[in-house]
């Protein structure tokens, strides 16, 4: 690597997070620490029913008794549970404001400054959103029209109260809050996040979307998401996430659990932009998520597309389990690390029916001193007749200081699975770099088309409306200075 | 004088390569360079256009009034320097069309001009296309990736005419051409000489010159111009080869 390429590295480092303000609000909040006093706090805010809370109760003894999993490439301080507030929301928000009117104008204005307008004739076209700040949900749009069709996208809050059979029969389906000891924690305090139904036959119209914002300091945020597509339905869904700059790192904990029936199809994107700590490896989110679709039906399909540019670690392994037979599984990620940040994400895919088909595409980009895993788990079960597999793994190292590593497990049962894997690792090319160059582009620009280019296959996999933002967004983890 | 070399010295891994050449070219010239495998002639273009790789021992290049050494490989080409590679790289998922468009801005911001936009772009770009005789489905691929050899040099010939440099290098561009594939490129060549700009033709072989009259052939042996005259210089390497230069 010659001079010139390390010395724009450097300026790269000087990463410049343009989400990082702070919202000045009076919040509410209960005391410090994880116990059954938080808990029933937490319930009685959202004013959930008695089985919500035992619930609740029963993953907290679960939580009790586990242990952190231990096995991924990341090194981090041990977390402290006692140390962090598990619900903050701006006062006055016991119950979710009915319209805009009723919110403070600050936290709309939040959202402009995000570039999520909330307002009626501003609200971005052909696009759902569902807003949560810190601990609840703000605001949704499109709500009527979603509901002349049947289809229910509402905060998981109001869905306990006003669906609570749905979420009896589906909460914790996929994801059992003792799985291990981040979805146990996360069902004993979740606090808001989405909740769709898509009822039989129906193809949802519009992209649904979700966008988190953690504002208060020393705050977990602990979002759960239940999506449901009934038989013969469609859905596409996004989310995205930013939090301010600080230097304590925070907490989230987030499960998100998908259901597809019966030839039904839903695609899951999400553009992760967490606050990743200064250049120093001060601060950032602690990003600890489960994920987990069941194609529970025949013919059924779940497709899960994330692009990873922020949090200090993030521990991501969005899953399908395939059960139906025919269904399929698909991931797209491409995660890019850049300082000090960590990432050890993957998937798991674990076919179960006949004829099953999965896709792995993962591409990681490491610049800084950052550690990038690909860590992924195919497996075929017993009666997984002509199940298929295709891996590939791409990655790429920008400097000399950072690491990638890919950690594929395969574990078949049944001798007529077809397993492809692919994988590579590269350093950016100097050719490449020269030749761009010689054409009047700036080194900066450069690695940026360069890496755009390395990441297209899976940015055109998100929906169009966001896949111009992803680019955007990829460039800017990488320079640190423009937008 | 629009590209003066003066006693250039340089080397590479140890190895000297360029032995005090001097090379001065006019406005509105074509120069040839000829010369055996191995002479420096892609080493010559490779120190214009910028690239790191070599140690400048001596010798100074002016061009357009700017000391070359002062400006890193954008700013020469965003100044109007143009390199036609030997052997141009494959950029994967890059896709033809922003690419050119980024580099023709960057070289208006330069000037101060305003931005091309998106548009008056796609359709200059489709214009130079069908002058060169390429496929339009051929700008929707990534750059050079997938390439066949002539079409990766019909894409540096469609990149110089869009970008309209000052001074165009082409680094044995006719290597690999078959005749049809080398009268497009040559063609292109001669619709966008004028007698503002100038080129540098590095070539191995005299077929190029059948096609692009040169003012001025130079013969490179062993990192030095041994010889310099019109086209009868080709003629003479025609018939009887580098050796008697060497």
């Amino acid at each position: 690597m010659n001079s010139e390429t390390l010395n724009t590295l450097d300026t790269y480092s000087k990463n410049k997070y343009k989400y990082g303000f702070v919202t000045e609000i009076d919040d509410e909040k209960p005391k410090k620490g994880l116990n059954e006093d938080t808990i029933k706090f937490i319930s009685q805010k959202k004013n959930e029913p008695e089985w919500m809370l035992d619930w609740r109760l029963k993953a907290y003894s679960k939580w009790k008794k586990m242990k952190e999993p231990k096995w991924s490439n990341l090194s981090f301080p041990e977390i402290d549970y006692q140390d962090i507030y598990y619900y903050s929301a701006p006062k006055g928000f016991d119950k979710k404001p009915k319209d805009l009117s009723e919110v403070d104008p600050k936290l709309i204005e939040t959202y402009n400054k995000l570039g999520i307008p909330l307002e009626e004739q501003k609200v971005l076209a052909g696009v759902a959103v569902d807003v949560v700040f810190d601990s609840v949900s703000v605001a949704t749009t499109y709500k009527g029209e979603l509901e002349k069709l049947g289809i229910i996208f509402c905060s998981i809050g109001e869905a306990i109260q006003k669906h609570p059979d749905l979420i009896k029969k589906y909460l914790g389906s996929v994801i059992p809050p003792g799985d291990h000891s981040f979805s146990a924690l996360n069902s004993a305090v979740f606090t808001d996040g989405s909740f769709v139904y898509i009822p039989e036959g129906v193809k949802c119209p519009m992209e649904l979307s979700t966008y988190f914002r953690i504002n208060a300091e020393n705050t977990g945020q602990f979002e759960r998401t239940l999506i449901i597509a009934d038989k013969g339905s469609y859905v596409s869904y996004l989310e995205g996430c930013t939090a301010p700059k600080r230097d304590d790192n925070q907490l989230h904990a987030a499960n998100v659990e998908l259901i597809a029936l019966e030839d039904a199809e839903i695609k899951y994107s999400t553009v992760q932009n967490w606050y990743p700590g200064n250049e120093d490896g001060k601060g950032g989110i602690y990003n600890f998520v489960t994920k987990r679709g069941l194609c529970a039906g025949k013919n059924s399909k779940i497709s899960w597309t994330q692009v990873e540019t922020g949090s200090a670690i993030t521990w991501k392994y969005p899953s399908c389990i395939l059960k139906g037979d025919n269904s399929i599984g698909e991931f797209y990620s491409v995660a890019i690390t850049n300082n000090f940040q960590q990432a050890d994400t993957g998937t798991k895919m674990t076919h179960i029916g006949k004829n099953t088909k999965s896709k792995i595409i993962s591409k990681g980009i490491s610049l800084g001193k950052s550690q990038n895993t690909y860590r992924g788990e195919v497996s075929f079960l017993r009666k997984a007749d002509k199940a298929r597999n295709y891996t590939q793994c791409d990655s790429l190292l920008v400097g000399n200081q950072c690491g990638a590593h890919t950690v594929p497990y395969i574990d078949s049962k049944n001798n007529t699975a077809v397993i492809e894997h692919e994988a590579s690792t590269s350093k950016i090319n100097e050719d490449q770099l020269y030749y761009c160059r010689q054409r009047g582009l700036s080194h900066e620009e450069a690695v940026s088309l360069i890496v755009n280019g390395f990441c297209k296959q899976v940015l055109q996999e998100l929906p169009m409306e966001f896949a111009v933002e992803a680019q955007k967004l990829v460039s800017i983890s990488l320079e640190g200075s423009v937008g | 004088m629009f590209l003066e070399i003066k006693d250039l010295s340089v080397k590479i891994e140890n190895k000297n390569i360029l032995k005090s050449l001097n090379l001065n070219i006019n406005k509105g010239e074509v120069h040839a360079i000829m010369g055996p495998n191995g002479s420096g002639k892609s080493t010559l273009a490779n120190v214009l256009a910028g690239k790191e790789d070599y140690e400048i021992l001596n010798g100074r290049i002016n061009f357009k009034d700017n000391d070359l050494f002062d400006l890193n490989i954008e700013e020469r080409a965003q100044e109007g320097m143009f390199l036609a590679f030997q052997y141009p790289v494959e950029i994967p998922g890059v896709n033809i069309t922003p690419f050119l468009h980024s580099a023709i801005n960057s070289k208006r911001k330069r000037k101060n001009k305003e931005e091309i936009d998106n548009l008056s772009f796609a359709k200059l770009l489709k214009s130079k296309a069908s002058d060169l005789g390429i496929n339009i489905d051929m700008l929707k691929r990534s750059v050079n990736t997938g390439f066949s050899g002539g079409e990766k040099k019909r894409y540096e010939i469609l990149q110089m005419s869009i970008l309209n440099p000052d001074l165009a290098i082409l680094d044995e561009t006719d290597s690999g051409l078959d005749i049809d594939a080398l009268k497009i490129v040559t063609d292109g060549v001669n619709k966008l000489k004028t007698k503002d700009n100038s080129f540098l033709i590095i070539t191995h072989y005299q077929k190029l010159l059948d096609y692009i009259k040169p003012d001025y052939v130079h013969v490179m042996v062993n990192g030095s111009i041994v010889k310099s005259g019109g086209s009868e210089i080709a003629a003479e390497i025609e018939e009887d080869g580098f050796q008697k230069f060497q």
